[in-house]
C-alpha cells in the first residue's frame, strides 16, 4: 500500500526543554493512528508540528514522499487537513460561510469561493450528515454538531491526510460514537487519519495502529493489541488498566481497575 | 424570502446617493429644489462642454461648499468604517475601532504640531497623515521586537503608542499661544469638515483607493484571520504576512480620513456593528456594506452638525453623541451579530 506519511526523528521545544523528540512513525493510505498519552505529554504539540502549524525543531515530515517543509503552508493545507480541538469562533458564521473556508489554501490570494466551491462545502456537510444546518450559525451549535462542522472544514480542504486533536473530548457518549464512526467512515473511503485521542479503548474502536507518548517520547508503537496493553497502559498513565477482550463483541477493551 | 432580503440589502448600496443630493438642499441658504436643478445642470454642461459658469451664489454654496463637504463626509465616514471592520476581524475582537494602533493619537499630534509650527492648511494634512502612518511603524515595529506573537502584542504596542503621541499633543497644548494656535488644535482635534476644498479630497483619495481595493479584495480572507492564527494557518494562509497588508491598507485609509477631518471616534466602531445587523458576520458581504454604511452615518450626522445651532458643532463630539447611545441601544437588543 501507498505510504502517506513518513515522521522522522521528529522534536519540537519552546525553549526550555524538549516537548517531545525523536518521534518517528508512518503511515499508510486509509490508516488511523491513534497516539495516547497523558495531558501534557505533547500530543497536541505534535499533532500541529505534523500540521505544520509550529515549526519542529528538529526532525522531517514528509507526505506522499514530499518534505512539507519545502512545501509551504499553502502546499500543506492542500494536502492535511487540521482539525483543531473546540475552537472559540468569534463572530458567528453561517455553517455554510464557516465549511467554506476550508477552500483558503485552493484559491488565489483576492478570489473568493465561487459556486463550486460552495457546493464541494454542501458535500462535506453531507458526509457529516449536517446538510440541514447549513445556514444556522456556528455560535448556535452543540459540541457534537461543531466537531462535525470542523471535520467538513477539513474535509473541503481535499486533504490526503486529517489531524484529529482530541476530536471526542467534551463531547456526551452519543457524540462520541458518531465522530468515531465518521472517522472509520473515512478511513474506510481511503483517507488517512492521526488522531489524538483521550481514551485508550477508542483505540481498539477505529484504531489501525496506535501509539504512546510520555514524557516528551513514543514509549510504544504499532499494532493497536501491542500497544494498548494493561502493563503499557499503567504505566502511561499511572494508575491500574485492565484489558480484556469481551467475547461475545469480538473486540478488546482498556477500562480502569479500582485503587492503585 | 432569501431575495426579498437581497433586494432590500442592494436598496442600502443606493443609501449614500441619495444622502448626497439630500445633503445639498441642508444648510442656512436657502436652496429650492429648481434651484439646485438648474444649477446642476448648468455645472453639468460646464464640466463636459466647458461653458462658462456665471458664478451666482446658489453655485457657489452648492458646488464650492456643500458639495465637496458632502463627499469629504462620504469618503471619511466610508474609509473609517471600512478600517475598524477590518481591524476588528484581524484582532478577533468587535470593540475595536480604527485608532488601535495609535493612528488617531499620531495624526492628531502630527496637526497639532504643524499648527504649532507652520499654520498652513496643507502642511496639517501631510504631518497628520505622515503622522498617522508613523505611529502605525512604531507599534507595528514594537510588536515585531517583543518575544511574543500575535494580536494581543499588537494590542498592547498600540496602547503605548497612542498614549506617547496624547503626551507629546498635551505637550504641544501647554506651549501653544493660548489666543490662537490653542484654539485651532482643540478645534481640529474635536474633528470637522467645514474647511474642505475639492484640492483636499484629490490628496486623500489615492491612498483611500489603494487602502479600499485591496481590502476589498482581501475581504473573504479577514473571515480566516478571524479564526485565530494557528487555524488560519492550517487553512495554508501566512498569516504575518496577510494581517500586515490589511494593517497598512486600514492604516492608510485612516490616516487619510483624519488628516481632513480630525480624529472622528465612534463611526468605525459603531457602524461595522450596524452593517453586522443587517449582513451578518461575512466579510465578503459585511466589509461593502459597511463601506456603504459609515459613508451614510458620517453625511447624516455632518448635516446635523451643519444645521441644528447657529455655529457649526464639532464632528466629534456629533458623532460621539449619537454613536454612543446607538451602541448602547444595539448592546441592550442583544443584536450585536457576535457571540
Amino acid at each position: 500500500m501507498e505510504l502517506m506519511l513518513k515522521v522522522k526523528s521528529l522534536a519540537f521545544s519552546y525553549g526550555n526543554g524538549p516537548v517531545f523528540e525523536n518521534v518517528s512513525f508512518s503511515l499508510k493510505k486509509g490508516e488511523v493512528m491513534c497516539i495516547l498519552g497523558p495531558n501534557g505529554a505533547g500530543k497536541s504539540t505534535l499533532i500541529k508540528c505534523i500540521a505544520g502549524v509550529l515549526k519542529p525543531a528538529a526532525g522531517s515530515v514528509s507526505i506522499l514522499g514530499e518534505d512539507t517543509a519545502s512545501l509551504g503552508v499553502r502546499g500543506i493545507a492542500r494536502l492535511i487537513g487540521y482539525v483543531p480541538q473546540q475552537n472559540e469562533v468569534v463572530f458567528p458564521f453561517s455553517v455554510l460561510d464557516f465549511v467554506v473556508m476550508g477552500r483558503a489554501p485552493h484559491l488565489s490570494m483576492f478570489a473568493s469561493p465561487c459556486a463550486e466551491d460552495m457546493e464541494i462545502a454542501r458535500e462535506s456537510l453531507a458526509v457529516v450528515g449536517l446538510s440541514d444546518l447549513a445556514e444556522r450559525p456556528v455560535s448556535s451549535l452543540s459540541g457534537g454538531q461543531s466537531q462535525m462542522v470542523l471535520i467538513a472544514r477539513a474535509l473541503v480542504q481535499k486533504p490526503a491526510l486529517l489531524l484529529l486533536d482530541e476530536p471526542t473530548s467534551h463531547l456526551d457518549f452519543g457524540n462520541q460514537v458518531l465522530v468515531l464512526e465518521t472517522v472509520q467512515r473515512l478511513a474506510s473511503l481511503g483517507m488517512s487519519i492521526v488522531m489524538n485521542t483521550h481514551m485508550p479503548d477508542h483505540a481498539f474502536l477505529v484504531g489501525s495502529k496506535a501509539a504512546a507518548l510520555a514524557e516528551g517520547r513514543l514509549v510504544a508503537l504499532g499494532e493497536v493489541e501491542t500497544v494498548v496493553t494493561s502493563k503499557m497502559m499503567s504505566s502511561v498513565y499511572g494508575v491500574k488498566v485492565a484489558v480484556r477482550e469481551i467475547e461475545d463483541m469480538k473486540r478488546k477493551v482498556c477500562l480502569p481497575l479500582q485503587g492503585r | 424570502m432569501p431575495d426579498c432580503r437581497y433586494s432590500r440589502t442592494a436598496l442600502v448600496y443606493l443609501l449614500p446617493l441619495a444622502l448626497l443630493i439630500g445633503s445639498l438642499f441642508v444648510g442656512r441658504y436657502q436652496t429650492p429644489v429648481s434651484a439646485v436643478v438648474d444649477e446642476s445642470m448648468k455645472a453639468f454642461s460646464s464640466l463636459i462642454f466647458g461653458t462658462p459658469v456665471s458664478v451666482s451664489t446658489s453655485h457657489t454654496v452648492l458646488f464650492n461648499v456643500r458639495l465637496p463637504r458632502i463627499l469629504a463626509a462620504l469618503l471619511v465616514g466610508a474609509a473609517l468604517s471600512t478600517a475598524g471592520v477590518s481591524f476588528q476581524g484581524i484582532f478577533r475582537n468587535p470593540l475595536v475601532s480604527p485608532y488601535i494602533l495609535g493612528v488617531g493619537a499620531g495624526s492628531g499630534f502630527g496637526a497639532c504640531l504643524a499648527i504649532l509650527l507652520w499654520d498652513s492648511y496643507l502642511l496639517i494634512q501631510l504631518m497628520a497623515f505622515a503622522f498617522g502612518l508613523l505611529a502605525m511603524f512604531l507599534a507595528i515595529s514594537m510588536s515585531k521586537a517583543s518575544k511574543g506573537t500575535g494580536t494581543l502584542v499588537f494590542v498592547l504596542s498600540g496602547i503605548i503608542v497612542s498614549s506617547i503621541f496624547t503626551a507629546l499633543t498635551s505637550l504641544v497644548k501647554y506651549v501653544a499661544d493660548p489666543y490662537n494656535d490653542l484654539p485651532a488644535i482643540v478645534f481640529w482635534l474635536m474633528g470637522s469638515l467645514a474647511d474642505v476644498r475639492y484640492g483636499d479630497l484629490l490628496y486623500i483619495l489615492l491612498p483611500m483607493f489603494v487602502g479600499a481595493l485591496v481590502l476589498l479584495f482581501l475581504r473573504w480572507r479577514i473571515n480566516i484571520l478571524s479564526l485565530g492564527d494557528e487555524e488560519a494557518k492550517a487553512l495554508g494562509m501566512n498569516v504575518e504576512k496577510m494581517r500586515l497588508i490589511i494593517i497598512v491598507c486600514a492604516t492608510l485609509m485612516t490616516s487619510a480620513a483624519v488628516s481632513i477631518s480630525g480624529v472622528i471616534g465612534w463611526v468605525g466602531l459603531v457602524v461595522p456593528h450596524i452593517a453586522r445587523m443587517i449582513v451578518g458576520p461575512n466579510y465578503s458581504r459585511l466589509l461593502p456594506m459597511s463601506m456603504v454604511i459609515g459613508a451614510s452615518f458620517m453625511l447624516l450626522v455632518d448635516d446635523l452638525s451643519r444645521t441644528i445651532a447657529a455655529t457649526e458643532i464639532p464632528l466629534g463630539i456629533l458623532t460621539s453623541l449619537v454613536g454612543a447611545p446607538l451602541f448602547a441601544y444595539l448592546v441592550r437588543r442583544g443584536r450585536m451579530g457576535w457571540n
